[in-house]
């Protein structure tokens, strides 16, 4: 029986598009024949904006790209203006940076794996992972007074030394989250509804994913040994002891467990930063006025949605001349209507899911 | 931890990526500045070779430098290897064209639009240049230095 194709049209404005995107599905009956994404519903010409805007104005314009990894963009951004500056930043400082931006990786993957049952229908496993999350966001409340959007990281260090009761309030954080990790792993690895929605289920080979220049989750669980935390260590990360979690065949299902696997690694980091953290200042000397000097840079940090990079021009002047971010969300989100392709329409919001995307990061 | 491209590279090669046009800058940053109609030789050698193997390609991003033209800048690691190495190419303000590096990398799709949609740089033979986040009818190229910003009404 011959059957005519349609147009399906989801988004922009749909609970498991994980924001403002919308896609444009053209069907057989059920079975997807192309997913095309539209993007740019949330522009908000942040990089024109920045041109405009001195340094420490732009910083907090990075804590609103990828909102669930503010740390890890403000962590990238900044180390980026140091590096063009030449700014050595305190130890201190250091660990607490690397703590933040690991904790934050934590919330941001709980979002991902909450999101993720969620939109397969296990919305007790959605409860869990945001209650658990609750917890990081108290952490950061209590370190800088904003559950999201921190403006804590901040040119030469942090903003203000961790509060008393802090590391252990975090310590006690971990003690609990081998519970968590537990909890989901019961709940959700074990689930056979789950295990049928994303095993064998769009199949990146290694190849294509390294062709199409995805990275972070989606392109280590095709096992691409790839995170810049290893490949080109920033910042004190070469002084932690952690795996790369990688999969081995590429499909939705290992999309989360490698981010499972990520989860427990940056809370390996954290327990090992808490422990080596020394005493000391938390800012260093950086001029009133920031004014890199001339030249371009690129740095890259590995982000929980993958390769986020930051390309500075500088020419000498308090506003940068030219500054580019490169989203890993953007980029990964093009493998949309690839992977979708000859799997059933039901299957389109699971691997949306496993591609993890932030549409603040995406649109920019 | 990633290495610098040159220093993995033989006389030869050098010499080969000197012939094709390219300035080598190997001070930090392992800069190569290629003449645009040469890109894809350069690029597709850069891929290709075994001492580079610049399988990933991590960025691509233009900047506006007013009357000197446009400059695009390409970012590319080899995951194998562990080299990296930034290239530039530098095109008139006048006629802002390079060949698309899809056919090399098909994942640099979007990277293209989206400078083609902030910058308005041509990429020739790029299967479907199209503005990306703005809307088909925005007039200009918004990161652009000349693009003059209007207040909202």
């Amino acid at each position: 029986m011959r059957t005519q194709t349609y147009e399906l049209n989801m988004g922009p404005q749909h609970p498991s598009t994980h924001g403002v995107l919308r896609v444009i599905l053209e069907l057989d009956g059920e079975t997807v024949i192309r997913a095309k994404p539209v993007v740019g519903y949330l522009h908000r010409g942040i990089e024109k904006i920045c041109e405009s805007k001195s340094y420490p104005q732009v910083l907090p314009y990075a804590d609103r790209l990828d909102y669930l990894h503010s740390m890890g963009n403000a962590l990238g951004l900044c180390q980026t203006v140091e590096k063009l500056m030449g700014v050595e930043v305190p130890e201190r400082a250091e660990y607490i940076r690397v703590i933040m931006a690991e904790l934050s990786r934590i919330a941001s993957h709980q979002i991902f794996l909450g999101s993720l049952v969620g939109e397969c229908g296990a919305l007790t496993g959605f409860v869990f992972a945001i209650r658990d999350r609750e917890r990081i966001l108290d952490l950061f409340d209590m370190a800088c007074g904003a559950r999201m959007t921190f403006h804590y990281i901040r040119y030469g260090g942090v903003v203000q030394d961790l509060p008393e009761g802090w590391v252990e309030a975090c310590r006690k954080f971990l003690d609990d989250f081998d519970g968590m990790m537990e909890t989901y792993r019961n709940l959700l690895v074990g689930n056979e509804i789950l295990q049928a929605r994303l095993k064998g289920i769009a199949v990146l080979s290694a190849e294509r994913a390294l062709a199409m220049s995805a990275s972070g989750g989606v392109l280590r669980a095709s096992g691409v040994n790839y995170d810049v935390r290893k490949a080109e260590p920033y910042g004190i990360y070469n002084r932690f002891d952690f795996d790369v979690p990688l999969g081995t065949v590429g499909d939705s299902w290992d999309r989360m467990m490698v981010r499972l696997g990520e989860m427990e690694q940056a809370a390996r980091i954290v327990r090992q930063a808490l422990d080596q953290m020394p005493e000391g200042p938390v800012m260093a000397k950086v001029p009133k006025l920031i004014k890199p000097p001339p030249g371009e840079i690129y740095h890259h940090v590995e982000n929980s949605k993958g390769d986020l990079g930051y390309y500075l021009v500088s020419d000498g002047s308090p506003k940068p001349y030219r500054l580019h971010v490169r989203r890993p969300a953007f980029v990964n989100l093009q493998l949309l209507d690839e992977l979708c392709r000859g799997y059933l329409l039901a299957d389109v919001v699971p691997i949306l899911g496993t591609l993890d995307p932030v549409l603040g990061e995406v649109d920019c | 931890m990633s290495e610098n491209l040159f220093a993995k590279l033989t006389e030869h090669q050098l010499s080969d990526l000197a012939g094709l046009g390219c300035q080598l800058d190997g001070e930090g940053a392992c800069l190569l500045t290629v003449p645009a109609e040469r890109l894809l030789a350069v690029m597709k050698m850069l891929r290709d070779d075994v001492a580079s193997s610049m399988n990933y390609l991590g960025d691509i991003t233009a900047v506006d430098r007013g009357e000197a033209g446009f400059e695009i800048i390409y970012q590319l690691f080899s995951v194998t290897r562990g080299v990296k190495a930034t290239v530039k190419v530098k095109v008139p303000k006048d006629k802002p064209e390079v060949p698309s590096v899809v056919s090399l990398w098909p994942g640099a799709d979007w990277m293209e639009r989206e400078a083609y949609d902030l910058m308005g740089v041509t990429f020739a033979g790029h299967p479907e240049l199209k503005r990306i986040l703005l809307d088909e009818d925005f007039a200009g190229h918004p990161l652009r230095k000349d693009f003059r910003m209007q207040p909202r009404e």
